[in-house]
């Protein structure tokens, strides 16, 4: 039983990294796709068919080239950085159920890594902690576009997770528990019992604040191309870059998965329907990352911090009063 | 078996993050290792099955080592050594060895003493958070109750010292003072 456990763990933690790893990758395809077909244009179209096979030219082309230290970064945290962005994004994934549970040759599986019943709350810190991979590479850089990243990564990592956690806080009330596996249960009954019809406004500071959890564009301020150059990125170049990039779409991903289990139903009651729409669903939610980059302008650090503890946050806490009225 | 491994894994990577923290003379490498360590104690919160403690650690210790980050910021240049002035070594570290001794000594003497054993019973189908639920409101609700006055008056205290004018009160001051104020105001935004 115990080595069968074991073997299981870790057959699923490579399918998770082997799978979320290509998915970050081809997350960069779609993405320029996307962006193209909304600004009238192509995209990549010369490598493959639909330039589908530009994501490999990418991995070839980032894995071959040299790996540069410039001379007066820190180096042992510069070399780290990049590490602990992708790595809590993966580890973040260990919480989250992709899947219901389906059975494969008389076998069950749950496509769950850990089932720890504080699911949520391990989720948000730990893709809490994957901010300091652009703090920390920011701060090693010895570079002033660097710093100034650094320095917005952690005003913005400050102002969001407030807004988060308060947000989620009143859904939780409402199902009594922290576990995704019991949030998707609390919505197995169908489009009517989905959270976000009880919670609208959880729902909608939750979906801004994952904007801003993943930096995505209206909060793109840690990376700004025009404004300081690549941010923490810029002394950065080949793989160690690269893993900055799987961190980002990996959280993306796993984002776009926790706001339909949080809000909209899961894969409600684990049929193949049911595993289907949970796609679906992640799939509209990764897209609209996409969308709101092509249409919307970014906002000003300052703005961000505004919205976020003036606004945002009071909304919130409002929310949770009605909803522990109302409970009770 | 794997608890012990992990115990010891664990135990061995919190101490030497720790001692980096405390020996090391560079800002960015003392901070790092300072958020390593914490997030490193909250494995043996894992470890005992405290899974509610383990990820409150990590939510609460990233965000407050991320805070220290921002003053390091603005104090140092993190990417150079930091210029430290050093008294008398021997005292430094006799009297530091025996703080945490004393320390120690304080935490464990009662658990030597007599057996440690736990106060409450588990509750059957409660989870962790029930668990803890249950027990800040009950026997520690006191203690809770005031570490939260606590944290409302660090942030009333917060807000006043980094907002502007906030020393004045206008239920305080008559009519006339406070059209003065405006007028002075007015001007300002005038010129």
């Amino acid at each position: 039983m115990e080595t069968a456990y074991l073997i299981e763990t870790v057959i699923k933690i490579v399918v998770v990294l082997l799978v979320f790893s290509a998915l970050a990758g081809l997350g960069t395809y779609f993405e320029r796709k996307v962006l193209a077909f909304m600004q009238r244009r192509l995209g990549p179209m010369n490598v493959g068919p639909y330039g589908l096979l530009q994501v490999a030219a990418d991995g070839v082309k980032l894995f071959t080239k040299e790996d540069v230290i410039p001379q007066n970064v820190v180096a042992p945290i510069f070399k780290i950085a990049p590490v602990v962005t992708a790595a809590t994004a993966f580890m973040a994934a260990a919480a989250i159920p992709f899947l219901p549970q389906f059975t494969i040759f008389g076998y069950t599986v749950h496509p769950i890594v850990a089932d720890i019943n504080i699911g949520i709350l391990y989720i948000l810190g730990v893709m809490g902690v994957g901010l300091y991979g652009p703090l920390l590479g920011g701060m090693a850089s010895a570079n002033k576009f660097s710093l100034i990243s650094a320095a917005r990564g952690a005003a913005v990592f400050i102002s969001y997770e407030v807004v988060t956690g308060l947000s989620i806080l009143a859904p939780i009330m409402m199902v009594g528990s922290l576990s995704l596996i019991d949030f998707n249960n609390y919505q197995a009954g169908g489009f009517g019992d989905w959270i976000i019809w009880t919670q609208p406004v959880a729902f909608v500071l939750f979906w801004i604040a994952a904007f801003a959890e993943t930096g995505r564009t209206p909060f793109h301020l840690i990376a700004n191309d025009h404004e300081i150059i690549d941010g923490f990125g810029t002394e950065y170049s080949g793989m160690r870059w690269g893993l900055f990039f799987i961190g980002e779409y990996a959280n993306m991903f796993f984002m776009s998965f926790v706001i339909p289990l949080l809000f909209l139903g899961g894969f409600g009651d684990g049929s193949l329907l049911g595993a289907l729409g949970l796609l679906g669903k992640m799939a509209f939610f990764f897209f609209f990352f996409l969308w709101t980059r092509a249409a919307w302008p970014d906002v000003r650090p300052d703005q961000l911090m505004w919205l976020c503890w003036k606004v945002l946050m009071p909304i919130a806490v409002l929310n949770i009063l009605v909803t522990a009225i109302v409970l009770m | 078996m794997f608890e012990a491994i992990a115990f010891y894994l664990f135990s061995f990577l919190t101490i030497a993050m720790f001692y980096i923290t405390v020996t090391t003379s560079q800002a960015l490498y003392a901070l790092s290792a300072l958020a390593a360590g914490m997030i490193f104690i909250s494995a043996f919160f894992f470890i005992l099955g405290a899974d509610f403690l383990g990820a409150v650690q990590i939510v609460v210790y990233s965000g407050a080592v991320m805070a220290l980050y921002a003053f390091g910021m603005m104090f140092f240049d993190t990417t150079r050594d930091v210029k430290e002035k050093k008294g008398n070594k021997y005292l430094i570290t006799g009297l530091a060895t025996l703080a945490a001794i004393l320390v120690v000594v304080i935490v464990s003497a009662p658990l030597i003493g007599e057996n440690i054993s736990a106060y409450y019973p588990m509750t059957e189908g409660a989870g962790n958070t029930q668990e803890i639920g249950m027990v800040l409101f009950t026997k520690y609700l006191v203690p809770f109750e005031l570490a939260a006055v606590m944290l409302l008056v660090a942030m009333i205290s917060g807000i006043v010292l980094a907002g502007k004018k906030m020393d004045l009160s206008l239920t305080l001051m008559s009519d006339r003072e406070i059209i003065e104020m405006r007028e002075e105001k007015n001007k300002k935004v005038l010129l």
